[in-house]
């Protein structure tokens, strides 16, 4: 554990990525592969789980201490973190660190699922006791690990290099070992940091997404549109189908095994040649349609274990492929994409012969989009929304298949967001990094009757300058105080961008809105002049 | 809550005035005779008439105000006639030349702390407990989330910090006036002796400390150093405001660190982009404020300054103190999120 906090303050307290990957390398090659592999675990962000809820933590602190709920109400609104507000309450820290020898993996497995389990009374006093040997740093860690709240400043690709270094291994081998999962054990580990086998057996394992970045117009101006193959940008989500001796496997680009949630895809993927591995986008597409459905009855499909006849029929789920990683067995990432979409379209083109008839609108081919000259860019975009896409992919042709976010091979471009002026109604205060600080909004639109109406919320989009600057001004303009939510003055527009509109019975404006963002601070425009729910539902008609 | 309309001090727009005295203490606007705690721009501010403030505070209240102020030195301790009051400056231990200020007339005495704190500060007087019927006290650090470990304790660990990086410069920003000093001066307590760099902001006011005769390492300005001189395991001081200035250029790949009360909580160090943040704050902490309020045996309290409506309720309902929140021009709400508000 000791290692572990080190490790933890060390991260949190640099801002260089150079000294972050050093670290861990060093971290990883000085521990015993059990910690080693809870270390991964939790930096991968895969133990999460809530061992003691942070409401709890507050309970059992406050039990030792002599303030009221209104002042630890008070400390937590300023911190924003219940695991952090209990480490600086917490009246009596170790002053120095103990127990040099105890591992990470007896606190992860044993120590702290033990606390969990125990009756509140005797919870409340073993969690105390454990307090006790504590060092303030030691229990913040601690309480973020029981309350699952577990978090630090390292991506995927930093923790995957400085282990890849550490195990002299190569980055991409590890980021592909690491698919899927990783159940933190000394053995798991080993295997995991072993030497590069001949035909290693990654069997389950789906490989690491390559992911595109926003195009930057400059960088076409060297290249011919046909040195590009041009797709539509589907709006449904990422995901790998494989087809291998092993079984037949979904994954979603959050590494998320989603067989449950789409049985009429594991069908499909069971009717494709063995040692297949597709590339492409699950949507919900009805047979005889021309496009696919919105967002939102996919997301009705997402996270359901078992969908009932009635929904498949309803929400009927579809595979638009539009990359091939793995065929007849053998990984053909590192091809150029002008032969693997050579080799996928000969896939499908087989497939379609011989699969059953109730099969052969659950895969689709991405289709190409042919373009002559860059003038025809723009124009080819705005088709996307007849085609029911978010806009365009841009994907060189002699590109292999990366892993991650690398630039200058695929790109994005995206449809113009739509865009509505709002009024500025309810603020509250961040948490974490956000905490006391005003940050996440809530807009209103006119109704017919001259009211403002709430119908969005959004928490991105300001500069920290303009944060800061909203803040003061929230502060200074209060109307009234709910709890940890103020309502404002509504005085300042913001112009507010989004993926789409729905209609919904849910929401009081009966409007739904996807990735709602603050696009531009409207200083020039007074609240009278902010778009109305009319306007909203307008655009509704322009894109569902 | 406003003050009575009889008492000794009231709330004018220009701030806490006295009648008896005819003068105000920290006057937001021009006044004709203000009675200074301490030199900080949000407590001393220009155009006064004549401003009372510790005779220790004179070079930088001249620096900040204009050099043909009429400015009349006061030591810590004395009892002064102004008007008919009695007026008395007392050390606040906040930076050098600090005080709380004590009024009395009639059978009533004031005490308005301004900015205080308890722990030792090799940099300036030691605070001293003051009694009085009414106190006006600052709570920028009203929760008990805030405790401060001693400044030695912060020195060493600034200094371990900088250790391990010989083969680069160390920048710490604080500032300028009070903790950048303290600073210095901390670190001197431990043994440092190496030379340190300043910002010229820093270095502007280093004359008074030493003066005053605070022992504080060698110190010298950055921009006096020849051009492309390497500055590797060098220790710059630094305020907050150059982070974002021009002139630091030399200071590529060097680590940084914020010095702050403010500091104690992650998300507000994570916020500001440092790497590194070590809690060193010029103002009481939740233990020193409570503390000081029971050692002034005031029976009412008012409460200015960040959490002020926290500690109010604190004091009326466990500690059984009449106390409330003094509403009033004493900065909207002294948060954390101003990165220029200078004390803290």
């Amino acid at each position: 554990m000791r290692h572990f906090a080190a490790l933890f303050d060390d991260l949190d307290r640099t801002t260089s990525t150079n000294a972050k990957v050093e670290r861990l390398e060093h971290y990883f090659r000085s521990v015993p592969p059990g910690d080693a592999a809870w270390a991964l675990a939790l930096l991968l962000g895969k133990r999460r789980r809530r061992l003691i809820s942070g409401r709890r933590l507050r309970e059992i602190c406050q039990e030792a201490t002599a303030l009221p709920d209104w002042l630890f109400e008070a400390c937590h609104s300023q911190v924003g973190d219940s695991a952090e507000t209990v480490a600086l309450l917490w009246p009596h820290p170790a002053p120095q660190a103990t127990n040099e020898a105890d591992s990470l993996e007896i606190w992860m497995a044993k120590r702290l699922p033990h606390l969990a389990a125990l009756e509140p009374t005797a919870q409340a006093e073993a969690v105390r006791h454990c307090w006790a040997t504590l060092t303030a740093g030691e229990l913040l860690l601690v309480n973020k690990l029981l309350s699952g709240g577990f978090r630090v400043g390292v991506s995927t690709g930093l923790v995957t290099r400085g282990l890849a270094r550490s195990a002299g291994l190569d980055e991409a081998l590890l980021a592909h070992r690491l698919m899927g999962g990783f159940e933190p054990s000394a053995a798991a580990f080993q295997g995991l940091i072993a030497p590069a086998g001949e035909g290693e057996e990654l069997s389950g394992r789906p490989y690491p997404f390559f992911l595109a970045s926003p195009l930057e117009p400059g960088q076409l101006a060297d290249t011919a549109p046909s040195d590009w193959q041009l797709e539509w940008k589907w709006d449904g989500i990422r995901g790998q189908l494989i087809q291998r001796s092993a079984g037949s496997s979904l994954w979603s680009r959050g590494e998320e095994l989603i067989n449950e949630a789409f049985p009429e895809l594991i069908n499909l993927a069971s009717s494709l040649p063995q040692g297949t591995v597709l590339d492409g986008e699950v949507v919900v597409w009805h047979p005889e349609a021309e496009a696919p459905e919105p967002f939102a009855n996919l997301q009705r499909r997402l996270g359901r274990k078992a969908p009932s006849k009635a929904l498949q029929r309803e929400c009927p789920a579809a595979f638009v492929a539009y990359d091939l990683l793995e065929r007849k067995g053998v990984d053909v990432r590192t091809y150029p994409l002008r032969e693997r979409r050579l080799w996928l379209e000969q896939l499908h083109q087989h497939w379609s012969a011989t699969a059953p008839a109730e099969l052969q609108s659950r895969l689709r081919l991405s289709p190409c989009q042919a373009l002559s000259d860059w003038q025809g860019l723009e124009p080819l975009r705005l088709q996307a929304r007849h085609s029911k896409a978010e806009g365009l992919m841009l994907k060189a042709l002699n590109s292999p298949y990366l892993a991650g976010r690398r630039r200058g091979h695929w790109w994005k471009h995206k449809l113009e967001p739509l865009k509505l002026d709002a009024v500025l109604l309810y603020a509250q205060a961040g948490s974490g990094k956000r905490a006391n600080l005003y940050t996440d909004y809530s807009f209103g639109l006119w109704n017919d009757a001259g009211e403002l109406v709430t119908f969005a919320k959004a928490y991105s989009g300001l500069d920290d300058g303009e944060i800061r600057e909203l803040d003061r001004w929230i502060r200074a303009h209060t109307r009234e105080r709910f709890g940890p939510v103020r309502s404002v003055e509504p005085l300042q527009v913001f112009e507010l961008a989004f993926e789409g509109l729905q209609a919904s019975k849910r929401h009081k404006s009966g409007i739904a809105v996807r990735f709602p963002r603050i696009s531009r601070w409207r200083r020039d425009k007074p609240a009278a002049e902010a778009d109305s729910l009319a306007s909203a539902l307008a655009l509704m008609e322009v894109r569902p | 809550m406003p003050l009575p309309a009889d008492g000794l001090l009231t709330l004018t727009p220009q701030g806490l005035y006295c009648r008896a005295a005819q003068a105000w203490i920290d006057p937001w606007r021009p006044v004709p005779r203000a009675l200074i705690t301490h030199a900080h721009a949000d407590h001393a501010r220009a155009g006064c008439g004549e401003y009372w403030a510790i005779a220790s505070s004179e070079g930088i209240l001249r620096q900040r105000l204009g050099q043909d102020i009429r400015l009349l030195p006061v030591d810590y301790g004395q009892v002064l006639g102004i008007g008919d009051a009695r007026v008395s400056f007392h050390s606040a231990g906040h930076v050098l030349g600090s005080a709380q200020i004590r009024l009395e007339a009639g059978a009533e005495s004031w005490l308005v702390s301004g900015d205080y704190k308890r722990c030792p500060d090799p940099s300036c007087t030691p605070f001293e407990p003051v009694t009085a019927d009414v106190f006006i006290t600052e709570a920028t650090f009203g929760l008990p989330i805030y405790r401060w470990q001693s400044g030695t304790e912060v020195a060493r660990q600034i200094q371990t910090w900088w250790q391990q990086a010989p083969d680069r410069p160390s920048v710490l920003f604080a500032y300028a006036f009070g903790k950048a000093q303290r600073l210095l001066a901390e670190l001197a307590a431990i043994g440092v002796e190496h030379e340190v760099l300043l910002h010229g902001a820093v270095h502007n006011l280093m004359a008074s400390y030493r003066e005053a005769g605070v022992a504080m390492p060698p110190t010298v300005p950055l921009g006096s150093l020849p051009r492309g001189a390497s500055l590797a395991g060098r220790l710059l001081i630094a305020p907050p405001a150059a982070q974002r200035g021009t002139g630091m250029r030399q200071l590529a790949g060097a680590q940084t660190a914020f010095v702050s009360g403010w500091m104690a909580v992650r998300g507000a160090r994570r916020r500001r982009g440092y790497g590194r943040g070590f809690v060193l704050s010029d103002h009481a902490d939740w233990g020193g404020l409570v503390r000081t309020v029971q050692q002034s045996r005031a029976q009412q309290v008012y409460v200015t300054h960040g959490q002020s409506d926290v500690l109010a309720r604190y004091l009326r309902e466990v500690e059984g103190i009449s106390a409330a929140p003094l509403a009033g021009h004493f900065e909207a709400e002294r948060s954390g999120n101003e990165e220029q508000a200078e004390p803290s």
